[in-house]
């Protein structure tokens, strides 16, 4: 379109200024126009943001170098810092919660879309999309009166059945790596099910019916034709999911126990890197100090990238064997 | 008709009035410390009252992030729970070309606070016990230096769990630099922050965060603010303070930690944990308004001026009301002989 448009103008006599004029007159550029300008912006923020974190973490990226990611002593007083903790706590509380919030989240979405009577479909996904509205801090609350005593009366039963492997040992507070998962999964499963069970509905019906017309059951319909079809989609939710666990800052720091050291075990405290930036940041004083800060956020941002591009290339890889 | 014509010229007269007394507003800004914010916001808005001309905006930020603007030159002054350290005073002067004045304001204390099932009165803590316990080195409530100083009380032989601030603050700062003070080891292992490294403890975030674990960790020992204690009603222990007495925290204790200061510095500039006499409680506190020595503008020089000779006559007398220890008199009086350095 835009091509042909260019050489019918071009061949006009009238010159450069009025084909410009021409082309603006017919609205598809306008239209390039405006909304290169907002992609470009999102653009610029983002390499503004990386630029600022990167410009103002210099001190302690001169003082430490790389040892920053691997040392795990954060001492305020001897001006020491090590993010390890921080992203063990991080990457562990992400994981747990999607451990916990996928199965939860898929299992849902797939009875809202496809089993449930649309009445009590409509209904709980307008409940569940309002849980994904509630602010993290009321999670948190919820986490520190609800969950943590809950755990505590759980920990027994947790202790009999998983007791013998070093992740469920040691002394339990209640707060710990554990709540801080549990509490993350609560928070991400309204994502999981709300996209999820819109993705599912998308597929189309001629996929449903081709499959029950030969013969497959109601469920093999749902788990071999209508889930396959709908994995991209799925997955995209799982993303967001991700994206949330990995940046959840208040929530977080009301159950994890703030500790930075790195326990084998889940009921041990731990520490995340969104919450020690928020704890610290309004009193940290000195340039080093708050420069350690800093550089804790271009590692979450780091972070999240690898993250996110290793699960990208894991769909990749499974999407192309389901196709083949 | 003429009632409408009175009423534009009612809102027109109101209008005016406005106009020319913002014409003289001072509108002075300030930032820092979030523990005496109460008793700030209540001073500023009775001095508004008072004398509406003058406005004075508090952020409540953190004492950090008051500093911080403060020495950027983006508030007219700030407020901090510590003071100012060398490098920091050094930092203002190449920065704003003077001095920075540090004026005491009220005083805070802050308390130790457990949870021990079967325990119902107020412990006794040594500063050995205290510093033991947050250095890891006393781990059970039957270790003989708490029986020794609590006879009559029955303490379990449980693991003690240890509940700290996680975000950075004041509380924090007065607790580790008591613990400096009363320990070699605390100050070589650990020293004096707003935040530190922990040798052990759970983080709870804010007063609310550590008084929550508390209440949920049976065997556990934190610490907060005086007045977070006594307005939620917490139990908490007596301290040891420097001439062996076990003492409360009290509004008085602490006034008299100031009052047995018997050199204070020029600047003001001074910690009053383990301070000696009779009756002190031992983790007590200042806290203190930063004050740029030059105010280039006449009015604001002049409202900020004002503003600390009243906080320091009638301000003073409204502090008990909202639980802050009052400034003992001859702080009182050099401060007031202080306010002449503001040029």
């Amino acid at each position: 379109m835009a091509a042909s448009s260019t050489t019918n103008i071009s061949a006009r006599p009238s010159g450069r200024a009025s084909a410009f004029w021409q082309r603006l007159r017919s609205g598809d550029d306008i239209a390039y126009v405006i909304t290169l300008t907002c992609a470009l912006t999102i653009l610029a923020i983002t390499a503004l943001l990386v630029f600022e974190l990167f410009e103002n973490s210099a001190v302690p990226r001169d003082k430490f170098g790389w040892s920053f990611l691997v040392t795990s002593t954060w001492d305020p007083v001897a001006g020491q810092f090590g993010a390890l903790p921080f992203i063990y706590g991080t990457v562990v509380t992400s994981a747990l919660a999607l451990l916990m919030g996928i199965p939860l989240g898929v299992g849902a979405a797939i009875f809202l879309a496809e089993l449930a009577p649309t009445k009590i479909s409509n209904g709980l996904t307008f409940l569940i999309e309002l849980l994904a509205a509630v602010p993290s801090v009321i999670f948190g609350l919820l986490g520190i009166f609800v969950l943590v005593p809950a755990l505590i009366a759980l920990e027994p039963a947790i202790r009999a059945v998983l007791g013998w492997t070093p992740a469920f040992s040691g002394p339990f507070y209640g707060v710990s790596v554990l709540s801080a998962g549990v509490v993350l999964s609560v928070m991400i499963v309204p994502f999981i099910i709300s996209i999820s069970r819109e993705v599912i509905l998308a597929v189309p019906t001629e996929q449903r019916e081709g499959a029950l017309a030969l013969g497959a059951t109601k469920w093999e319909t749902t788990w071999d034709v209508v889930i396959p079809f709908a994995r991209k989609g799925i997955m995209g939710s799982i993303f967001l999911a991700l994206a949330r666990s990995l940046g959840e800052t208040m929530a977080v720091t009301m159950v994890i126990g703030n500790e930075p050291k790195i326990h084998e075990s889940l009921f041990a405290p731990g520490y995340s890197i969104a919450a020690v930036i928020a704890n610290e940041f309004t009193e940290a004083t000195g340039e080093l100090y708050l420069g350690a800060l800093i550089e804790l956020g271009l590692v979450l941002f780091g972070l999240t990238i690898i993250i996110n591009g290793l699960a990208r290339v894991l769909v990749l890889s499974t999407t192309k064997k389901g196709a083949s | 008709m003429t009632r409408r014509i009175f009423i534009v010229n009612a809102a027109l007269a109101a209008a005016l009035t406005v106009g020319t007394a913002s014409a003289q507003q001072v509108l002075i800004n300030a930032a820092g410390a979030t523990f005496p914010y109460p008793m700030y916001s209540k001073w500023f808005d009775e001095y508004h009252k008072k004398f509406p001309t003058v406005q004075i905006n508090y952020q409540s930020i953190g004492s950090g992030g008051g500093i911080q603007q403060v020495t950027a030159g983006t508030v007219d002054f700030g407020a901090s729970d510590g003071p100012m350290n060398d490098m920091q005073l050094k930092d203002f002067q190449d920065k704003r070309g003077s001095a920075i004045l540090h004026f005491p304001t009220v005083m805070g204390a802050v308390v130790p606070t457990y949870n021990i099932p079967g325990v119902t009165g107020s412990l006794n803590f040594t500063p050995e016990a205290l510093a033991g316990i947050f250095l890891g080195k006393i781990t059970k409530w039957d270790d003989p230096e708490l029986t020794k100083a609590n006879p009559g009380i029955k303490l379990p032989s449980n693991n003690i769990v240890v509940v700290h601030r996680s975000d950075g603050s004041g509380t924090t700062y007065v607790w580790v630099d008591y613990l400096s003070k009363i320990s070699k080891e605390w100050e070589t292992k650990v020293g004096k922050a707003t935040s530190v490294n922990w040798p052990v403890g759970l983080g709870g975030k804010g007063n609310e965060g550590v008084s929550g674990s508390i209440q949920q960790t049976a065997n556990s020992v934190g610490y907060v603010e005086l007045i977070y204690a006594v307005q939620n009603k917490m139990t908490y222990g007596n301290v040891k303070n420097a001439s062996g007495e076990f003492i409360q925290a009290s509004l008085a204790s602490v006034t008299a930690a100031a009052a047995a200061m018997k050199d204070m510095p020029e600047d003001f500039r001074v910690s009053i944990t383990n301070a000696p006499g009779k009756g002190v409680y031992p983790i007590s506190s200042f806290t203190w308004l930063l004050i740029p020595s030059k105010i280039a503008d006449p009015a604001k020089k002049k409202a900020i001026k004002d503003f600390l000779t009243w906080m320091l006559a009638d301000g003073q007398k409204m502090t008990e009301a909202l639980s802050y220890a009052q400034l003992p008199k001859p702080v009182i009086a050099k401060e007031v002989k202080a306010i002449a350095k503001i040029q």
